[in-house]
């Protein structure tokens, strides 16, 4: 245990940290609210939602709504692959079979490959084999990538905590291995698996380098804010900032909510 | 039957990696030795790609800048997360605190990181937060030119957006240490630093190899933020390899991605023999 006075330093040194992590967001989400005749800074020149207005308007920037639904979309799907995907591997890793060390390794070599690298070789494989790319084609199998070895390492971690007397105690009680895993298994690792699709929404969602040569020709959400940097130089900038982060947050807040309420069905 | 379970149950994640990420690695090898002109992609087997790679000072530069950022973010990501991620642990006592602080730490990782890195222009901009408060103070008279689109801008983006991957996996390695290690040192007569030296630091080491590890990776495989922090001043392999991409240059991108690629992996294969990290899954 530090002194006093080094516990007051870490104590500071957190605190910064907070601002630093979060006042820049928070700027931005003030300045998002700028009056019309607002610039990119401050000071606010009044008020308004004009900015916001200004999002769904099609001159000011790409077909939004478009890009939007397609995100969403893009994030469900990715999200329902990746709890579905990992759940099953991780209930086969559990135990050493052929092949098992090998795949583990392929699964991590897809975290450390860069993620601009798999969007190239996706995009030049579709190029190669003349395949048209699409962001529900080749830019879900390259947000696939990054989320599942995530999805998969929860469930490393899930089942080193797991008790298995519970599964021996169904399949004792005659329990098929169906039964076992939907009865038992499930219920005892729910909140977790709202972790990893938390996971897979979230950094679906929010993608842009495994997307950026993969998507064709129907941008995603990211992608439109990767190319409006350069060229809007207005706070509808920030609004369409402020909108994303809000996403997020709420598919952040309902899923601590839903674990949270697993949890406490389950009494614990 | 249940003797195929395994295979059955991975099948899905093997097929993934398999389509998109083994052909599409094997194909950004197979193209780097592709011929190409203007217009089109020819099959062949030249070694020019990497012949231009190896020979361009401007080729060069720019994987030592790529280097010096990692570096460099490295150096600064991990001198702030193992603090923060130490404070978690060992300084904060309250259980649900410091639950809430982790949770606190970990939220932007949830977020957009074009959106954060945007967040830096009211900021640092000629006519932002910092230089209007600092003129207002008399600090300085002229607006510091440096603070964006510049090194310096890159780099606080990076420190911004990679610092959690630091803090996660140390904090995690942390919780595991035995307090009454602690303790004992503490018995034995060793000081803060002592203990710290001795004892927490070699028993943090696998946490802080894999944050090494996430956060030089980001960084070498980034373009965006480097294209968007450096306002084009500034360049990384990766916007390298989305410029010649752009410019429909194929096998040089891809001479370029196998380039980044050997150097990620001697990065991670270095890190791997100093840390051991699978003690940790």
């Amino acid at each position: 245990m530090p002194g006093r006075v080094a516990r007051l330093l870490l104590g500071a040194l957190f605190g910064a940290f907070m601002l630093f992590l979060y006042g820049p967001t928070l700027t931005i989400t003030i300045l998002s609210f700028q009056g019309p005749d607002g610039g990119l800074t401050f000071p606010m020149n009044g008020v308004s939602l004009h900015w916001f207005g200004r999002l769904f308007q099609p001159q000011a920037v790409g077909d939004l709504g478009a890009a939007m639904t397609r995100t969403l979309l893009l994030a469900a799907m990715v999200t329902a692959t990746t709890v579905v995907v990992s759940l099953a591997a991780g209930m086969a890793f559990r135990r050493r079979f052929a092949g098992s060390t090998v795949l583990f390794y392929l699964t991590v070599a897809s975290l450390i490959v860069p993620s601009l690298l798999v969007s190239l070789g996706i995009g030049l494989m579709f190029n190669l084999m003349e395949w048209e790319p699409a962001w529900y084609s080749s830019a879900f199998g390259a947000q696939l990538t990054w989320t599942l070895p995530f999805g998969l390492l929860i469930m490393f971690a899930v089942f080193n905590r797991f008790d298995r007397s519970w599964e021996e105690a169904a399949r004792d009680m005659g329990a098929t291995p169906w039964q076992s895993f939907w009865h038992v298994v499930l219920p005892i690792i729910a909140p977790s698996v709202v972790g990893i699709a938390l996971f897979g929404f979230t950094l679906s969602f929010d993608e842009f380098a495994r997307t950026l040569l993969t998507a064709g020709s129907g941008n995603t959400l990211p992608l439109e804010i990767l190319g409006m940097t350069t060229t809007v130089t207005t706070p509808v900038l920030y609004a369409l900032g402020t909108v994303s982060t809000a996403v997020s947050f709420l598919v952040i807040g309902g899923a601590l909510i839903g674990m949270r309420l697993m949890r406490k069905r389950r009494g614990i | 039957m249940t003797r195929l379970f395994p295979w059955i149950q991975t099948a899905p994640l093997a097929l993934v990696l398999a389509v998109f990420l083994l052909v599409p690695v094997g194909m950004l090898v197979v193209v780097s030795f592709y011929d190409y002109d203007a217009f089109s992609l020819i099959p062949a087997f030249v070694l020019t790609n990497y012949q231009e790679l190896f020979t361009s000072p401007v080729t060069w530069q720019t994987y030592l800048k790529t280097i010096y950022f990692a570096g460099i973010t490295w150096a600064v990501t991990l001198g702030i997360g193992f603090w923060i991620a130490y404070h978690l642990a060992f300084v904060v006592q309250n259980a649900t605190l410091r639950m809430v602080l982790f949770i606190l730490c970990t939220v932007p990782f949830w977020t957009s990181n074009l959106i954060r890195m945007i967040a830096w222009v009211p900021f640092l901009g000629r006519n932002g937060i910092l230089n209007s408060t600092l003129i207002g103070m008399g600090a300085i008279e002229q607006p510091l030119e440096f603070l964006l689109f510049s090194d310096f801008s890159v780099i606080l983006a990076f420190v911004h957006l990679y610092t959690l991957f630091m803090v996660v996996p140390i904090f995690n390695t942390m919780m595991r240490i035995d307090r009454r290690l602690l303790e004992a040192a503490r018995d034995a007569g060793a000081g803060f630093w002592q203990t710290l030296w001795c004892v927490i630091l070699p028993l943090t080491k696998p946490g802080i190899g894999i944050g090494s590890i996430f956060v030089v990776v980001l960084v070498m495989g980034d373009f965006a933020t480097v294209r968007l922090m450096s306002g084009g001043q500034s360049a990384s392999v990766g916007l390298m390899i989305s410029n010649q991409y752009g410019a429909m240059q194929y096998p040089a991108a891809a001479a370029n991605a196998v380039g980044l690629l050997l150097m990620v992996l001697l990065v991670v294969a270095a890190m791997l023999r100093i840390v051991d990290i699978r003690r940790e899954l």
